[in-house]
């Protein structure tokens, strides 16, 4: 089971969302951290035992010797990453998407798979719990192969819950696309809701089912409430605004701890996506 | 000319907010919104969009079933999976990179690659000069290149002679459309806010910015929610080379802006709004003492030459 946590906008409250529902989950979960660029769940679970993966992408490795500038993989290259400069061909590797055309394409075997590293992988534990996250390294453009690396240390034997990167495009997708369910995290302003509807419009264009946690939620204050009525999506918790979540949050305590009574909703909020989740599971699988 | 790019590391710290108010306050300047997927200024600026046009970055694979023999070459060449394994084939927008080597292997000649439209993009004009902005399609990638297109045009209309200033307002992270925003730009605001997740992003910015050389001053959003922590990262800022300028304290008048589709200078004067004031005469000031200083030598380069990248 795979449960993503996402938003559209960002800073609206997916990583405070992440860590407490990891640390009040029933059961031993796993919680993959899959904002690389910029991950932080770490900094509110001290994991133990932590270990350290570097990953790497594929890349072309060009044989001089063999290549006769045929100009092939250049034709078949649509990225650019490699180029016939003069007499010589040259690789661009931070170009590359790794489609392997290149070295299929070549008629001399003048290319080889070399490696590029993307950044790291890291894994610990908490309680009974596993952290799973990644570290782009910093120069690097593209997060998805690292989203998917994070993705592929996961174990099979428990639930996954996902954070995932802000935005709607690759990085966000990469994350989500084969969730049973995502909780879309937003605030009540124009920016949350507007950023709110393009990641509900990327749920359905995915056909995973979602719900909606209101974050810093004010008395009086409805337009999420409103939209999510219109749009027949649940609305699954709203936590308040209070000025001294956000100064716990900033020393990175988990809210769990600043606010015990907070504990109990988050358990429920788990019996509630679980259902979500396995219905949609069943669904998929008739 | 000068451009100055508004980012963060971490989303949500308020670059938007202070974008529009930097809009409102330059009497003459470009306007980008170059957090082309989750774009929010055009909620802020009041404007009016006189041109649309859509944006292609890439290709899509389509299959011909009438010459389709289903023998499956492109489900086993695809690196991404984006062909699934059914009879006949079926391709997967969402997977599909673009790289079309399953048009370049297909012995029947039965896949045909089209334009793939990836977004829109819209210039607008407001009171105080144009807005380039854009909206990224649901699932869509390329942002990368649609960011860099919005700069381009920006850049065009900026040597035309009328316009000081560009104002980019980033996306968060620190990978490609981030990329994207920074190549070339003469200065970067961080816009940052005193928490252990803004001091970590802060810091992983700040060396994707040394590494491009690109001069940085800081911010700190909401200062007075941790006074503690926000001194001790403006500390480590200024060991890495940033210019430290005017911090924005914690405001609830930054919402209400928000509500009425407004800048917080134009429809507030309390703290905040103070603040941002200050801050804009900060920054003009150090991209004024920047083309000064083109040709002689500049401090804040100077000082982020020494940063070495590990």
């Amino acid at each position: 089971m795979k449960i993503a946590i996402a938003s559209g906008k960002g800073g609206t409250g997916k990583t405070t969302l992440a860590v407490n529902l990891a640390a009040s989950a029933p059961m031993p979960i796993c919680l993959l951290d899959c904002d690389v660029e910029e991950p932080n769940a770490h900094l509110f679970i001290r994991a133990e035992n932590i270990q350290r993966h570097p990953e790497g992408v594929f890349v072309p490795v060009i044989d001089t010797d063999r290549c006769t500038l045929c100009g092939k993989c250049e034709a078949i290259c649509r990225f650019s990453a490699l180029v016939i400069i003069g007499k010589r061909l040259l690789a661009y590797p931070e170009m590359c998407h790794a489609c392997l055309g290149c070295m299929r394409i070549c008629p001399e075997e003048a290319i080889s798979p070399g490696e590029r590293i993307l950044g790291d992988v890291l894994s610990g534990s908490f309680g009974p719990h596993q952290l799973i996250w990644g570290e782009m390294r910093v120069g690097e453009a593209m997060s998805p192969p690292l989203i998917e690396a994070v993705q592929r240390m996961a174990p099979e034997d428990r639930p996954l819950l996902l954070d995932s990167p802000p935005g709607t495009s690759c990085p966000m997708i990469a994350a989500i696309r084969d969730c049973d369910f995502v909780v879309l995290v937003t605030e009540p302003t124009s920016f949350g809701l507007h950023d709110l509807t393009l990641a509900v419009e990327t749920a359905r264009h995915l056909k995973i089912p979602c719900g909606i946690v209101v974050n810093r939620a004010e008395k009086g204050n409805t337009q999420i409430q409103d939209y999510a009525a219109l749009e027949d999506i649940p609305v699954l918790l709203e936590i308040p605004f209070r000025r001294s979540y956000a100064e716990s949050y900033s020393r990175g305590e988990k809210l769990i701890d600043t606010d015990p009574a907070l504990r109990k909703a988050f358990t429920g909020l788990w019996d509630i996506i679980i259902k979500k989740a396995e219905d949609q599971k069943t669904r998929r699988a008739s | 000319m000068k451009e100055l790019v508004i980012l963060s590391g971490k989303g949500g710290t308020g670059k938007t907010s202070i974008s529009a108010a930097f809009a409102h306050l330059a009497p003459s300047r470009i306007l980008v919104d170059a957090d082309v997927d989750a774009a929010n200024l055009h909620l802020v600026v009041p404007h009016k969009v006189f041109s649309s046009e859509a944006f292609s970055g890439g290709i899509l694979p389509e299959l011909d079933l009438t010459l389709c023999t289903d023998c499956g070459t492109c489900v086993g060449i695809c690196a991404f999976h984006a062909i699934k394994d059914t009879h006949p084939p079926e391709i997967d927008p969402v997977y599909c990179e673009g790289c079309g080597i399953c048009h370049d292997f297909c012995p029947a000649g039965a896949i045909g690659l089209k334009p793939r439209i990836s977004g829109t993009w819209f210039h607008s004009s407001t009171a105080e000069g144009p807005m380039l902005h854009a909206r990224l399609g649901i699932a869509e990638e390329n942002s990368g290149k649609l960011v860099s297109m919005l700069r381009k045009r920006a850049g065009e209309l900026g040597r035309q002679g009328e316009y000081p200033i560009i104002l980019v307002d980033g996306p968060p992270g620190i990978g490609c459309p981030v990329i994207a925003s920074l190549t070339g730009a003469d200065l970067v605001l961080m816009v940052t806010e005193p928490t252990l997740s803004g001091r970590h992003d802060m810091l992983r910015l700040a060396k994707l910015c040394a590494r491009m050389r690109i001069p940085v001053c800081l911010t700190l959003n909401k200062w007075d929610l941790n006074p503690e922590m926000a001194h001790a990262m403006e500390e480590e800022a200024r060991s890495r080379g940033m210019e430290i300028l005017s911090s924005i304290p914690f405001d609830t008048e930054m919402t209400k802006a928000m509500a009425a589709g407004r800048s917080l200078t134009e429809v507030s004067s309390g703290p905040a709004s103070q603040a941002l004031m200050q801050l804009w005469q900060e920054v003009l000031s150090l991209l004024e003492k920047q083309q000064k200083s083109s040709d002689g030598g500049l401090l804040i380069m100077e000082s982020l030459k020494q940063e070495t990248i590990p």
